[in-house]
């Protein structure tokens, strides 16, 4: 198995998308300085998207390759770029990276809510400014069926069981008061804080902000017993509760 | 006011008509008059199983399209009173269905009937949809198997968000667990799901458990509806279902292995 020397895997990684919407290098470049000088051990060597789908008026290839070195040179490491597919550039294939496939549909929605925060011409989606929002807490009594998906943008409480084949999801922690059969996703925009405790461990899949884990490696460690799952120095713990 | 029951279960070949006939023709018995429609448009087997196939004249999408009324669609059981059958048609698919043609016809059985049952098409699709869509309650038929329970347990989702009550935000539809063809010596031999098991995966009241039971296909097989088999196992498993569904205490009965006695065993029975 290992006579090359090497495996491919796919992995699931937790970028910052910027989203460019008109192009204006000296204001993009001075509010992402302001926005890194925050928490600038947050964006040191982070891996970033540039999305110009947004943008209304195109962009030119020079005008491209300048931002790609103004946002390297902030220390960021641009790992590709994202454009409408309906409406890419003429230059697509001369730029030196990749180019990645559009954003679900969620995306857009999500992006479009934090508006009045950021300043009108860059949308950094970020962790830091997920925390800014107050976060709601909400609360299922019922089970959770197969098929049925929940997400919330706080802490999800589950007051029942979350049967195998559903999906429970959460920005925050998650707790389910009865057996985890499916799948529970906390920390879903990165917050690498976030755990999952359920009463009886059975899940198809615990994820704390993209790090996840699945029944065989669970069978091993908790099973049908109390957990809490969380994330310590990127891997994944689970302990007894 | 009617109340509408719908028999489903996501998984086909469960028994979900079997049930259906079974479980009308139960609450027949005890006096309500009672109407059992095939929501299963395209691959009819109501009238098969209740032994009407050759009566069917119209059915259920002529009377949607006003092509025929109820009165003329609608088979009277010649066995049991207070039972009728209204067919699913052959030739057409489950687009003919609409929910407004749906609500007309069940409104207009609500003025006659006091239980309506609907029998599900398989699957989560438009026919199973529209087969729960106005019900008060649900029987979720389910085998003692994995796969089985993961499709019951997707229907009871579904009942939760897609069903009217759930859309009118009104006290949702009452979920009772029918669990059937059930071995008890091969749960023992830990090859299928003990009752426990289900009821620990699906979270819902017990309803009944039938066991597999040759009479059912025999009375498939002949048009009768299996309660009437008072003699068998599984006639016998359906009676106490429908005391239950009527508020009556039954113990579970045929969940143990049955032991053969010395002359059964001497006579190789």
């Amino acid at each position: 198995m290992t006579d090359s020397g090497f495996r491919l895997k796919g992995s699931v990684v937790t970028t910052i998308l910027l989203e460019i919407q008109f192009f204006s290098l000296n204001d993009i470049v001075y509010h992402l300085k302001e926005k890194i000088d925050q928490v600038p051990h947050f964006f040191n060597q982070a891996p970033i998207i540039i999305d110009i789908s947004k943008m209304k008026r195109g962009i030119t290839l020079e005008e491209f390759e300048t931002l790609i070195q103004s946002v390297s040179g902030l220390g960021l490491g641009v790992i590709g770029w994202r454009c409408d597919p309906e409406n890419l550039p003429v230059w697509k294939s001369s730029v030196t990276i990749p180019l990645l496939p559009a954003s679900k549909a969620r995306a857009i929605s999500n992006a479009a809510t934090p508006k009045e925060e950021v300043s009108p011409d860059v949308v950094v989606k970020t962790v830091v400014e997920e925390r800014l929002v107050p976060q709601s807490t909400k609360v299922i009594s019922k089970p959770i069926r197969s098929g049925q998906q929940v997400y919330a943008e706080g802490d999800l409480i589950v007051l029942a069981q979350v049967s195998a084949g559903a999906e429970v999801l959460a920005d925050g922690n998650i707790h389910v008061y009865g057996a985890l059969r499916g799948r529970a996703l906390a920390g879903v925009k990165g917050d690498v804080e976030a755990r999952i405790f359920c009463k009886s461990m059975e899940a198809e899949l615990v994820s704390i902000a993209g790090n996840f884990m699945l029944t065989d490696a669970l069978q091993d460690i908790v099973w049908k017993d109390s957990a809490q799952v969380l994330l310590v120095d990127d891997n994944l713990e689970i302990a007894p509760l | 006011m009617a109340k509408i029951i719908v028999v489903t279960s996501g998984k086909g070949g469960v028994g979900k008509t079997t049930s259906s006939a079974a479980i009308g023709t139960g609450i027949a018995l005890k006096g309500h008059k009672t109407v059992i429609i095939d929501f299963d448009v395209g691959l009819r087997n109501l009238d098969l199983i209740m032994g009407c196939e050759r009566r069917v004249v119209y059915d259920f999408v002529n009377v949607i399209n006003k092509e025929a009324t109820l009165s003329q669609a609608l088979i009277k059981d010649k066995r049991t009173k207070n039972l009728f059958i209204l067919p699913a048609s052959q030739t057409r698919d489950k687009d003919a269905l609409t929910i407004e043609g749906v609500q007309e016809v069940l409104e207009e059985l609500a003025k006659e009937f006091e239980y309506i049952i609907c029998d599900s098409p398989a699957g989560i699709e438009k026919g199973a949809q529209m087969a729960l869509y106005f019900a008060d309650a649900a029987i979720v038929v389910t085998n003692p198997e994995v796969s089985s329970v993961r499709d019951s347990d997707r229907i009871l989702g579904i009942l939760q968000s897609k069903s009217r009550r759930a859309e009118e935000g009104k006290e949702p539809i009452e979920e009772h667990l029918l669990l059937t063809r059930y071995h008890p010596g091969r749960v023992a031999l830990g090859e299928m799901l003990s009752v426990s098991d289900v009821e620990d995966i699906l979270a819902i009241p017990l309803l009944g458990v039938i066991p597999e039971s040759e009479a059912v296909l025999k009375a498939s097989n002949q048009g009768t509806p299996v309660i009437l088999d008072t003699i068998s196992e599984a006639g016998m498993a359906y009676g106490d279902a429908v005391d239950r569904l009527m508020g009556e205490e039954r113990p579970l009965r045929f969940l143990e292995v049955q032991k053969k006695g010395f002359i059964k065993r001497l006579l190789g029975g």
